[in-house]
């Protein structure tokens, strides 16, 4: 008997915008102009808030903070792609689609500062706490896009991890799970091709993260995760197949890590000047605004006045995080359980 | 002797351990180029190389599971998670497996491996980060526990876990790593399980700590002496075994004991200590046991109150008066 092709499968990447900032006409996205400008001062915010973050934790200001810069694009395009109403599990790195959803300026700066009352979501938004384990918030989107469909409530849910997750139980069981319950869940995957000083080829000896969908049933997809308009098209059709009763997707974004993993970290000692400056001159910013400048909508005078424009709004959460009283003894016990123990409720009489 | 952290006496039984035994391997996450999160592998890819110093995949279960067989395939990995908190994720492997395969296959297979994790809180990591879970690791029979509090001890105590039979957990504090103490150089120089040690003679009060609160321990005696109050200290040093014969001499002598521990009251070793104190020399005790426990409460990510949950020094010295004041 011969030998039988059971499976064969093909990976897809998307490219939509390229280097010289030239679109697709065939993929861009219907987006009109004002949307883009919307989508590039997101970004602009994103950027801005990183770099402020960063000088924060510099002058003692807040903790530990680990940079996005590289990853605006991947985070800003997808998160534009959701609604409100749509519910997320983040990792710890995605503060670009916080900012994307409105989530308050102050409060990611609070969190960072080592506060956790800064991660009680506005009641608008359906965010979930920053989840700094790696990869353990998957499964527990999986339960939550379960719930969404018991509730006949047509939601995406997506969750936000990095390549390093992929490497974790949880990421394979929560996959698996999806796709034997056909759930409406989106995985974002933010391959910014490092996790601490183990490069992807550390943590996977696949060719792509995206083809990892088709062993769980479902489709993967690849995007350039430095081109804002391939990963909104990705997220927003990925998204529309998931309200729509058609399954999860995963969606693996390329991009890449330009800061250090946190402020805490110096990635000079395990990675090459010329690796971080091949990746710099892919920035998704400036690929952006070459687009918008050969649409007759940016120019170097309109990006300091938008940038400008971003700063001040940054200005003002810096400010009111700053206001903020912190954190009592008293709050020590707050939200432990709905009810403390007899045990808790004495030592909270001592405190 | 040579003077030297923490960190170093630990990094220092790796190398002696690795150059005397070359079955004996190092796995982690970014434990090679990046030399630990902590910097404790520092030097071991270089001098050892790539197939005994190994940079694993994002997988705590199975770089757990992977020493795990590895062990009983006649190696000896010293695995090393983040920090304990992760161990978490491989309460599978080191509960089911690595405590218990030895046992299960009727002791014809040994487990010689060492999972070496740092832990503790007061570093403002949040309440995942900065857990203190010796008494997990206590609860499950099969496995040995190590709590280092000085730097001699850290390397003598690593390097007779390398050479064990027995898995071995082997926790560190972070707030240790920068601590400084003598170490002997002699690289044959052991500390045994189940030998708790001494830290300083007292007469009035018994003080057990382990780790870092072996330390404030100490610490506190130091300050009770100026107060013209006599502490000793005893610093259990092994968790699992616990020398329970030691605590027990020194509170026949001296009548009182506070215990102090790391971490959450509820079901902490805390506990079974003092009731292997009653137990043991209940008729001689002058006051109940003490108990200086971190709070029943996650850890707060702000550095302001995470303080309030763990030990510290005002409230060891605080409870030794307490305890001296106790009508009896
Ligand atoms: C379960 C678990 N193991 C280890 C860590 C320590 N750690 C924090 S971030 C990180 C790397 C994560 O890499 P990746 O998933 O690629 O995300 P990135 O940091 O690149 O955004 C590691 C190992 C952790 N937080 N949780
Ligand atoms: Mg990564």
């Amino acid at each position: 008997m011969p030998e039988l092709l059971l499976a064969d499968f093909q990976i897809k990447r998307l490219e939509v915008l390229n280097e010289k900032g030239e679109a697709d006409p065939e993929l861009l996205p219907p987006l009109s102009d004002a949307e883009i400008w919307r989508i590039y001062e997101l970004m602009l915010l994103a950027r801005i808030f990183d770099e402020r973050a960063v000088a924060l934790q510099r002058e003692g200001r807040i903790g530990t903070y680990p940079p996005i810069r590289g990853q605006e694009a991947a985070q800003v395009g997808s998160a534009f792609a959701l609604t409100e109403k749509d519910w997320l599990f983040p990792s710890f790195r995605e503060m670009g689609a916080h900012l994307t959803l409105g989530y308050p300026i102050s409060q990611l700066l609070q969190y960072w500062g080592g506060d956790e009352r800064a991660q009680k979501v506005p009641p608008h938004l359906n965010i979930f706490p920053f989840c700094v384990a790696v990869g353990s918030q998957i499964p527990q989107a999986a339960g939550a896009a379960l719930a969404a469909r018991y509730r006949r409530d047509p939601v995406a849910v997506v969750t936000y991890f990095g390549d390093g997750a992929t490497s974790k139980g949880d990421f394979h069981e929560g996959m698996n799970l999806a796709g034997v319950f056909n759930l409406p869940l989106v995985f974002i995957c933010q391959n910014n091709q490092w996790a601490i000083s183990i490069p992807l080829k550390g943590q996977t000896a696949s060719a792509s993260l995206a083809q990892k969908a088709i062993a769980y049933g479902f489709e993967g997809v690849q995007v350039d995760g430095n081109d804002v308009f391939a990963v909104y098209r990705a997220t927003r059709q990925a998204v529309e197949k998931a309200r729509s009763g058609g399954g999860p997707t995963f969606i693996e974004c390329l991009t890449y890590r330009m800061a250090d993993h946190t402020t805490a970290d110096d990635a000079g000692r395990y990675r090459s000047a010329e690796e971080v400056a091949y990746w710099g001159e892919r920035d998704p910013i400036l690929r952006l605004e070459r687009f918008l400048e050969g649409r007759g909508l940016w120019s170097p005078q309109k990006g300091e006045e938008a940038a400008a424009k971003v700063a001040t709004i940054v200005d003002d959460g810096v400010r009111e995080m700053e206001s903020q009283p912190p954190p009592a003894a008293a709050d020590l016990f707050e939200g432990v359980l709905a009810t403390l123990t007899p045990r808790q409720a004495g030592q909270r009489k001592v405190r | 002797m040579a003077e030297m952290t923490y960190r170093d006496a630990i990094n220092l039984a790796l190398k002696e351990e690795m150059r005397r035994d070359k079955t004996v391997v190092v796995y982690g996450e970014d434990v090679a180029l990046y030399e630990g999160a902590f910097k404790v592998t520092r030097g071991l890819l270089s001098e050892f190389g790539e197939l005994r110093v190994r940079d694993c995949p994002i997988s705590e279960n199975t770089i757990v599971g992977v020493a795990v067989g590895a062990a009983m395939a006649g190696i000896r990995p010293v695995a090393e998670l983040m920090t304990v908190n992760f161990a978490l994720l491989a309460m599978d492997q080191i509960v089911n497996h690595m405590a218990k395969v030895r046992y299960m296959f009727g002791g014809q297979t040994k487990v010689p491996m060492v999972v070496r994790m740092p832990g503790g809180g007061g570093s403002q990591l949040g309440a995942q980060h900065s857990q203190s879970l010796e008494s997990y690791f206590m609860h499950c029979p099969g496995m040995l526990v190590a709590y280092p509090a000085t730097p001699a001890d850290a390397k003598g105590l690593l390097k007779t876990s390398i050479r064990e039979d027995n898995p071995v957990i082997f926790l560190e504090h972070e707030l240790l790593y920068n601590s400084k103490g003598e170490v002997p150089e002699d690289p044959e120089y052991l500390v045994p399980f189940g030998k708790a040690s001494v830290m300083r003679e007292g007469e009035q009060v018994t003080l057990v700590g382990y780790g870092r609160m072996a330390i404030l321990a100490l610490q506190a005696a130091q300050q009770l002496e100026k107060d013209g109050i006599s502490c000793e200290v005893i610093d259990l040093r092994t968790l699992v075994p616990l020398d329970m014969e030691m605590v027990l001499a020194s509170v026949r002598k001296t009548g009182r004991v506070a215990v102090i521990e790391e971490c959450w009251k509820s079901a902490g070793l805390g506990g079974d200590i003092a009731s292997r104190i009653y137990e043991g020399c209940f008729d001689t005790l002058l006051a109940p046991v003490h108990r200086i426990s971190g709070l029943d409460v996650p850890m707060p990510y702000s550095r302001k109150i995470e303080k309030l949950c763990i030990p510290q020094l005002e409230g060891i010295v605080q409870g030794v008066h307490d305890l001296l004041n106790e009508p009896y």
